[in-house]
């Protein structure tokens, strides 16, 4: 009994956490056919920003609750990288996903080697040649025959701020030396440590607790997707968002901004994986790699439950989550002991990473009968 | 007689075009040819003159990089499929070779490692690598049969685009775990050495050995070049450019592209197998990191950066980005990682048809106005060489 009872409370919370994880990239790739490859990196951005804000709070009376303000800060901090993202570079590419695909893998690289490298002296030199160069673009963006100065003002200003960032920054950290140049964060990993009141568990039973920050990151996962659905359904913008999921071409005849809603909903889904980010903080230690690990989990989400589906993402993270965890905590082999065969069968994937090669089986059989998920998107659509 | 006079125009010019491709075809195996002699036999003797020999075994490594970037031009560039997952099919014929190296033993020993994990007997599926004609076939056909059924249950189900791209993806993160995993069959993470066996009797790491992987490299780009431009230009590479440019309108057209794609993701999982194990041979080692996500997608912004559906574009781009990475990483280890992602959002953003394709539609322009050449007409290709168009222009006047 009580096994029964760890093994569905296992897989709840593994897919609590990919539900969490999946469900802005659900949105985005339900709105615009995007897949974000930076998301996982967003999703580490927001466990770093748990990091940080958990060390701002240190040793003030608010340090027990710093969790909800490291919420708060991670949605925003996310939420702003996304807005830019999309702003900079994703809205350049719509109708072409598999550049997109490519641009923001690009960007994650940048991402991960940003947290790995970022100092003072870092900020310091990324900030003047900012400055700089898109000062001068803005400056010189006022003049009428700007159009003719524009490739002359890219290849000038870009090289000339540059070099003007990467000398003085220089400068900078053979002046100051280690206080500017040291790693904000490093390369190693960094911990971020659960409030005192989520440390243990609820014990049930002999020998088995449930933890508390499992728990409270299935409380979480339900706030946000009760969130997520009173806001697609029952206010003015969700009303927007899904009209544009659905029919791009005629909400935007119907007056509908669909730009806007584009980076509106991609600057949602980013808070999101900031969301999904502190409660991937609270599981583990948190290092430049942490979003790979979940990315592909994430896509595979997504696969299964049908594009823009908010019950498909819910039902195939459950689904992913509690299969996973039980072939990789070998819950099956003693149940099938009548056959020796099949319990060195479910022994040989009984580890989380063999888990997954059955796993990924199992969504290739899956996909033969119902190829556009869970819950595929009805109505006559060409299959484009 | 008298009422046909005008076949014998349309005839003549059809054989004059025929002759003009010919001679273009003709012009570009020589071309083929001169680039092979000159990597093959100038190249090395002036890197080593020049004191750096530890080039050519790169330029050799990156030679075999470059067939997997043709295999990856066939499906991405021509037909439009994004491929995430082609570390599988390179490992797979990386680890085909290392096995058949790691089986050069007196008879009776096993290869080190599994003694460490306790095993005594050689695994079943290790036993066909002692014999080398199986090996050489296995090379190229293991990726090529995982390729065709990874492609058959995906592209049955119509499944493509993005879709096709994250599958791909997630099959190499499961074939990355199941490596990694599996120290018992295969050494896991350790991955498997071949510079420290033998081949025929001589040490793999030897340089007249290492030399002879050089040349075969070339040998095999050359080859691995004629046969895409062979199945590019004829009637395959036509119905690959339509499946890429309107596939509900190929099937409607009653054809049924899923054995087309099925085939040629084979075949480019046949590319990478090769290209898999000539790098394995002269890197020394192979390991489950060749089915690194990153390495994976990296692969793919080589041909985007050389230009897409351009064959000499996926070469020159995995020679550029290589080099560039070699280069970057041994100035400045920490920045490649910002160059490679600026990298790939500049070739999505600025240059999306690549290197090549940008020379072609802008650069070859400029380099014409310059020469004050006719400037030429867009308009469809086949229309120009439409022996009709042709004759009616001639004829009939404009």
């Amino acid at each position: 009994m009580t096994q029964l009872l760890e093994a569905i409370f296992g897989g709840l919370s593994i897919g609590s956490v990919l539900l969490l994880a999946a469900l802005g990239l659900a949105i985005v790739f339900g709105l615009m056919g995007v897949i974000n490859m930076a998301h996982g990196e967003l999703m580490m951005l927001g466990a770093y920003t748990t990091f940080v804000v958990q060390n701002a709070f240190k040793g003030t009376p608010l340090a027990d609750f710093y969790i909800f303000f490291a919420l708060i800060a991670a949605f925003l901090v996310t939420a702003l990288v996304g807005l830019l993202l999309e702003r900079g570079v994703i809205r350049y590419l719509y109708g072409r996903p598999l550049e997109t695909l490519l641009a923001t893998w690009g960007v994650s690289l940048i991402l991960q080697q940003f947290v790995r490298t970022v100092s003072w002296q870092f900020v310091f030199g990324v900030g003047l040649f900012c400055l700089l160069f898109f000062g001068a673009w803005w400056f010189l963006a006022r003049r009428p025959d700007f159009e003719r100065l524009r490739g002359w003002v890219l290849w000038v200003m870009g090289p000339l701020s540059a070099a003007i960032a990467l000398v003085s920054s220089s400068l900078l950290g053979n002046t100051f030396k280690l206080t500017v140049t040291k790693p904000w964060f490093g390369t190693q990993g960094v911990d971020v440590t659960a409030p005192r009141w989520l440390r243990g568990g609820l014990p049930i039973g002999t020998g088995y607790q449930l933890p508390y920050t499992r728990l409270f990151i299935i409380a979480l996962t339900i706030v946000c997707v009760l969130g997520i659905y009173w806001f697609l359904n029952k206010t003015p913008w969700g009303l927007r968002i899904r009209a544009v999921t659905q029919n791009r071409n005629m909400s935007s005849c119907l007056g509908i901004p669909t730009r806007t809603v584009d980076a509106l909903t991609f600057a949602i889904g980013s808070g999101l994986a900031g969301v999904a980010g502190v409660a991937v903080g609270l599981l583990g230690s948190v290092s430049p790699n942490t979003g790979q690990a979940y990315i592909v989990d994430t896509f595979m989400v997504v696969v299964v439950g049908g594009v823009g589906k908010l019950v498909g993402s819910i039902v195939a993270a459950g689904a992913i989550g509690t299969v996973s965890y039980i072939i990789g905590s070998n819950a099956l082999g003693p149940l099938v002991s009548f056959s020796p065969a099949l319990t060195s069968f479910f022994e040989f994937f009984a580890s989380a990473s063999m888990a997954k090669v059955m796993v990924f089986a199992l969504i290739i059989v899956f996909l033969q009968f119902r190829p556009a998920g869970l819950f595929p998107q009805k109505g006559r659509t060409v299959d484009a | 007689m008298t009422t046909k006079i005008a076949e014998p125009s349309v005839e003549l010019s059809q054989s004059s075009g025929l002759r003009k491709r010919r001679r273009s075809l003709l012009f570009e195996a020589i071309a083929v040819l001169v680039v092979a002699l000159l990597l093959l036999l100038i190249i090395p003797p002036i890197l080593t003159g020049l004191g750096q020999g530890v080039r050519v075994n790169q330029l050799g490594r990156f030679l075999s990089l470059a067939i997997l970037a043709l295999g990856i031009d066939l499906i991405w560039g021509f037909t439009g499929l994004l491929s995430l997952g082609h570390g599988i099919f390179f490992a797979l014929g990386g680890y085909a070779f290392a096995m058949y190296l790691q089986l050069q033993l007196p008879p009776g020993q096993i290869p080190e490692f599994f003694n460490l994990y306790g095993v005594n007997e050689l695994p079943g599926f290790w036993q066909p690598f002692y014999s080398f004609p199986f090996t050489v076939v296995a090379i190229f056909v293991i990726p090529m049969i995982v390729a065709a059924a990874l492609g058959y249950l995906v592209f049955r189900n119509r499944i493509r685009g993005v879709y096709f791209s994250i599958l791909t993806q997630a099959a190499l993160i499961v074939f990355f775990n199941f490596f990694n995993g599996q120290q018992k069959l295969i050494n896991g993470t350790n991955g498997l050495k071949t510079d420290t066996s033998t081949i025929f009797g001589v040490l793999v790491s030897d340089p007249r050995v290492q030399m002879v992987f050089y040349g075969l490299s070339i040998l095999f780009l050359a080859g691995a070049y004629a046969l895409c431009r062979w199945l590019t230009s004829g009637r395959l590479g036509r119905m690959l450019v339509a499946i890429r440019d309107d596939e509900p309108r190929v099937r409607f057209s009653g054809y049924n592209p899923t054995w087309y794609k099925v085939f040629v993701f084979a075949i480019s999982g046949a590319l990478a197998g090769i290209a898999g194990a000539l790098f394995t041979v002269q890197s020394g080692i192979i390991t489950p990191k060749a089915m690194d996500v990153a390495f994976s997608i990296e692969m793919v912004i080589w041909v985007a950066l050389g230009g897409r559906g351009t064959l000499v574009g996926a070469i020159l781009g995995a020679l550029i980005v290589n080099f560039a990475r070699t280069f970057l990483s041994e100035q400045f280890p920490e920045f490649w990682l910002f160059f490679q992602g600026a990298l790939f959002l500049i070739v999505v953003t600025v240059l999306p048809e690549g290197i090549l394709g940008w020379f072609r539609r802008e650069g070859l322009g400029w380099v014409r106005s310059r020469l004050r050449g006719p400037k030429e007409i867009e308009t469809y290709p086949s229309l120009e060489e439409d022996p009709d168009v042709q004759y009616e222009r001639k004829n009939l006047g404009d």
